[in-house]
């Protein structure tokens, strides 16, 4: 209760200068209770969604994530702390071992607990090797959906109210939809709540560091980064990003060295605490490092629309470089492509520099470094969704072919009536009604731009519809995924290039005073 | 925002299809969860309806579920069974698709059900095109958002929605003034499902007087019309088994009086009460030294069997049923028929219902819904509507738990009536704070600090006559967390499997409570002299 009244009190501070007289009923409470409703149903969908397979169900022997994270809990459950990362007799790393950093393996930890207190089989070791049963896929569902409710949607919570406190200008309305866009991201619902995985406890927590950053709070921003970093090795695509503002902050205070010793000590601490149980030896601190970067999987996996991947149907770098070429080629690829931004952030960082610049820094990892995964799309898409409000059209542009790009992993899952459902859905709480007031006054792009536009759109959908019924030739069985792919890589670099260009104006525009302002 | 709800309001359409899609993709979303015997029922259907003559319908045994709903609804089922022949000829196979669960089923009827839901969306749109705004977005968030719908139609699995379709179009005719075609309607509903016959009185008085009492000639000649109207329709419905010399089969399917009074679950009303007094009384006297014979059907033990096992008080009848629930009619007939006002008939509609649910016989807990949804018309008409809505709602969606045991769908019909709950605080807050500024600042505009004065109006508004739930209603809501908090989590840790019937048990008592509540709130705003 004490935290709503909190939170009305930031709102009525929001809309101080305005007067929503007929403004849409939805808005009337306050952000707060707009909020519970959003959060309400955004859960309801995640419930639904999670009603439908996971993957790999039902397809011995390797299954898919389900069991991949089903038996993290199982070991973490049943072997000490420094067994989990080693492979032995009782843990055979070829059949899943962890590969994510200890944060990981601890939330595997406390869910499996939750899993044996209810239904002892399911994690009991080696005889729950591909166990499947209907408790069995409720209790892990419920897992993601707690993390879901009680690590991103108060992180996005806490955004709102630091990003509009700082914005005085906007309309609750678009607040509202804004929390929707957040909350009711298609690609996150289906991957963790379809597909299978925990991406809301690192993305939720690196939401969190980004409200922090945003709201001034720098050594707690660094300690949750830190955090998300040690949930998922992934999270290192906005490192660049965090690391180039807060530099750039630094530089600008009084005692430079001082502020970059304190943030230092936070993320060397924390780091510390979370990786406790494998300092004690050298052999266990590599053994998990060695762990955490699959280099021995290869450039790209499947046909992900990076870079590689689709150049790769002209050059086969695969099989022109070694493996050992191909890692400082990748990163110098991506060290290359994320530097104007972080240069940027180091000569001016602001808020909205701050935003595109961890667009732009998870972009450059997502289509230039090394071994990417279409689900990947998710970490640039959460700064994109961050920014919907300024951009939503680029938002809309880049999610429906985040989406798109996801789809033949999505069908393998059998999950193509949530897929269908779950864009619809976006679709219409992007157009609700009276619910966005920009939606009318930045419409006015040009007629080839919008007619263009109109036949990608109608080209992706005639993909859909090819993919789902006609059985590809022979010769090449990959055709349709190497067609989507060569339709998403153009919007995606298209993107990135997009929102590199915004970050670089911004600091054209923006004001010496401005600047002073927010530091 | 001025702008924008003027151009809201100038096109319809998209709005209420926003709110239809929202609400159909989640259901879409929902077609892989549990659905209750009801659903081979329906499929059942499909199949005789398409492969036996229209003579055998009723005569059919193939399945225990034999078709038991007016042939309006067959004929229905014979339409849908046309697609469903087309995407799957096993489903409507008499034989083979006996309990049939390939996807292509799920998909379809699942499908089917929400399209349906169509023609309820046809029915609010006519009911609320009139109105300003706000109460419209309200009601549509009431009637299409409904959880208690979901509940029954998308995750138990009937075809309500479009059947209260059919009401809401009927009393939106009734609204207009347009009596013939009110009555048009309700007579096709009637031949979709009897059930909702219950409120045939109302109907008839109501028609009488408004449509029909205007002098001896001009008079006579209205209710001709109107008799020979509702005579065709009932004609085009039971004409084909009238021909085959069928109607008492169809009348003894129908209306399966050997089912007792209650059912297996007892929904919330009156006969729970009863109940719980007998079995009070007969625990007292066999206290006090009286030989009372415990009856071999108890109603705890889940099955009922034909009669009704009472031990001390009278036994009921399906006779006493009906004389209760027109002695309970009564007083709105009355009023009916003294001043026939269209205003009203929403209220006396939804009365009549509510009074076949509190007194009838074999009455299930998913017939709440006939009188919560037209009540949501109401709801937005004034504060103490919405108050009492709040409650009666989130009861009756409530007492509709039961159907859905499993665990799967636990958190799903929580997060229902949660949202709805959010939902409607908030829509009814905005809604009649909206109105209390409106009404402060009508007398006495102030240009100067309008802004200032306005928005201490909007707390003053708010701190007194806006939307407040008061104390009692409070605690008894609190009490609904309490309940199920015992039934589900305290009963089985502290007592175990013991007493299993208990956790029901309290739940139909507690929400009968609610609903008494709002039969005698909603009585008293009938009686009271307008």
């Amino acid at each position: 209760m004490g935290k709503k009244k909190e939170e009305k009190v930031r709102d009525d501070k929001v809309d101080v200068d305005r007067d929503d007289g007929a403004s849409w009923w939805l808005v009337q409470k306050g952000i707060g209770a707009s909020f519970i409703c959003i959060a309400l149903f955004a859960l309801l969908v995640r419930v639904a969604v999670s009603l439908h397979p996971y993957s790999g169900a039902g397809n011995p022997p390797k299954f898919g994530d389900y069991e991949a994270q089903r038996h993290w809990m199982e070991i973490t459950l049943n072997l000490p702390v420094t067994e989990w990362y080693r492979n032995s007799t009782t843990n055979d790393l070829s059949y899943w071992g962890l590969d994510y950093p200890p944060l990981t393996a601890y939330q595997s930890y406390v869910h499996g607990l939750f899993l044996r207190f209810f239904d002892l089989e399911s994690v009991s070791l080696f005889s729950s090797r591909g166990y499947e049963s209907y408790l069995g896929k409720l209790l892990m569902r419920w897992t993601v959906l707690s993390s879901d409710a009680l690590i991103f949607f108060p992180a996005v919570l806490y955004f709102v109210c630091v990003y509009y406190t700082s914005h005085n200008s906007s309309r609750r309305n678009d607040i509202v939809w804004h929390i929707s866009m957040l909350l009711l991201n298609p690609c996150l619902i289906l991957i963790d709540h379809g597909h299978f995985q925990y991406n809301c406890i690192s993305l939720g927590l690196t939401v969190g560091a980004i409200a922090a950053v945003l709201s001034q709070k720098d050594l707690v921003a660094s300690f949750l980064f830190t955090l998300a970093l040690n949930h998922k090795q992934m999270s290192a695509y906005f490192a660049p990003a965090f690391f180039s503002h807060l530099l750039g902050k630094c530089l600008r205070c009084k005692n430079p060295l001082l502020e970059v010793i304190k943030l230092g000590l936070v993320v060397i601490g924390t780091f510390a605490v979370v990786w406790w149980p494998y300092l004690h030896s050298a052999d266990d601190f590599f053994g998990v490092l060695s762990r955490l970067a699959p280099f021995d999987r290869g450039l790209y996996e499947d046909y992900v629309a990076n870079f590689w991947c689709t150049t790769s149907i002209l050059i086969k770098w695969k099989r022109l470089f070694t493996v050992q070429s191909l890692k400082l080629v990748s990163f110098t690829a991506t060290v290359l492509t994320c530097l104007p931004s972080m240069v940027q952030q180091v000569l001016a960082p602001s808020g909205k520099g701050f935003l595109y610049g961890l667009m732009n820094s998870s972009f450059s990892f997502y289509l230039f470094s090394f071994q990417v995964h279409e689900k990947s799309i998710l970490l640039p898409l959460l700064p994109a969704s961050l920014l919907a409000l300024e951009e939503p059209r680029p938002f809309r542009w880049l999610t429906h072919h985040a989406l798109f790009s996801m789809f033949p992993l999505l069908c393998r899952d059998k999950l193509i009536l949530p897929y269908m459902a779950m864009y619809a859905v976006f679709t219409l709480l992007y157009l609700t009604p009276g619910g966005r007031s920009r939606l009318k006054k930045t419409d006015h792009s040009s007629s080839i731009a919008s007619i263009m536009i109109g036949f990608l759109y109608l080209c992706s959908s005639i993909l859909h519809i090819v993919y789902l019924t006609i059985r590809p030739p022979e010769k090449f069985p990959y055709l349709f995924e190497a067609m989507i792919m060569l339709m998403c890589f153009p919007q995606f670099a298209l993107c990135a290039f997009y929102s590199n260009a915004k970050q670089w104006l911004l600091s054209k525009h923006s004001t010496v005073d401005k600047e002073k302002k927010l530091i | 925002m001025e702008d924008q709800s003027a151009g809201r309001r100038g096109n319809l359409l998209p709005q209420v299809l926003w709110f239809f899609f929202i609400a159909a993709c989640v259901k879409l979303l929902l077609v892989p969860s549990y659905h209750s015997t009801d659903f081979e029922v329906h499929r059942h259907w499909l199949a005789l309806t398409h492969s036996l003559p229209v003579s055998d319908w009723y005569l059919d045994e193939t399945s225990p579920w034999t078709l038991d709903y007016p042939p309006f609804f067959a004929y229905f089922e014979r339409f849908l069974s046309i697609f469903a022949h087309l995407i799957d000829p096993e489903i409507v196979d008499i034989q083979n698709g006996l309990n049939y669960k390939a996807n292509s089923v799920i998909y379809f009827q699942r499908i089917s059900v929400i399209l349906s839901d169509l023609w309820l969306l046809f029915g609010v749109y006519r009911l609320s095109k009139k109105l300003e705004v706000k109460r419209r977005d309200l009601m549509w968030v009431l009637i299409i958002w409904s959880p208690g719908l979901v509940i029954v139609d998308h995750l138990h699995f009937q075809y309500n929605g479009f059947l209260l379709g059919w009401l809401l179009l009927s009393i939106s005719f009734l609204q207009e003034g347009r009596d013939l075609m009110g009555g048009f309607v309700f007579a096709v509903l009637l031949c979709f499902k009897h059930l909702f016959a219950v409120a045939a009185p109302v109907y008839f008085v109501y028609l009488l007087r408004h449509y029909c009492w205007k002098g001896m000639v001009r008079g006579f000649s209205r209710l001709s019309v109107m008799g020979a109207l509702v005579a065709a329709v009932f004609a085009a419905a039971y004409g084909p088994f009238v021909y085959h010399g069928q109607i008492q089969q169809v009348l003894r399917r129908m209306f399966p009086f050997g089912r007792g009074l209650c059912h297996a679950y007892w929904a919330p009303n009156f006969w729970v009460f009863y109940i719980l007094l007998d079995k009070e009384l007969a625990f007292f006297l066999r206290k006090v030294g009286f030989n009372i014979q415990v009856p071999s059907a108890s109603f705890t033990g889940g099955l009922v069997g034909d009669s009704s096992p009472f031990a001390v008080l009278p036994q009921i009848t399906p006779v006493t049923t009906f004389i209760m629930v027109l002695l309970a009619l009564s007083p709105c007939l009355i009023k009916a028929w003294r001043n026939p006002r269209p205003g009203m008939i929403a209220r006396w509609i939804a009365y009549a219902y509510t009074c076949g649910f509190l007194f009838g016989w074999h009455v299930h807990e998913k017939a709440s819904l006939h009188f919560v949804i037209p009540l949501a018309i109401v709801a937005v008409q004034s504060l103490e509507d919405a108050r009492h809505y709040f409650v009666l709602s989130i009861v009756s969606c409530y007492s509709l738990f039961p159907l859905l045991y499993e665990a799967q769908e636990y958190p799903i019909k929580v997060l229902l009536l949660l949202l709805h709950c959010a939902l409607m605080w908030i829509g009814f807050s905005a809604q009649y704070a909206e109105d209390a500024v409106a009404r402060a600042t009508a007398p006495a505009p102030a240009p100067a600090k309008k802004k200032v004065a306005q928005s201490k109006l909007k707390a003053a508004a708010s701190a007194e006559g806006g939307f407040v739930i008061g104390w009692i209603g409070k605690i008894y809501l609190f009490g609904l967390l309490v309940v199920e908090i015992w039934g589900q989590f305290l009963h089985p840790y502290l007592l175990g499997d013991k007493l299993p019937f208990v956790p029901l048990m309290l739940m139909s008592i507690y929400c009968s409570l609610g609903i008494m509540y709002s039969w005698i709130w909603q009585l008293r705003w009938i009686i009271k002299p307008t």
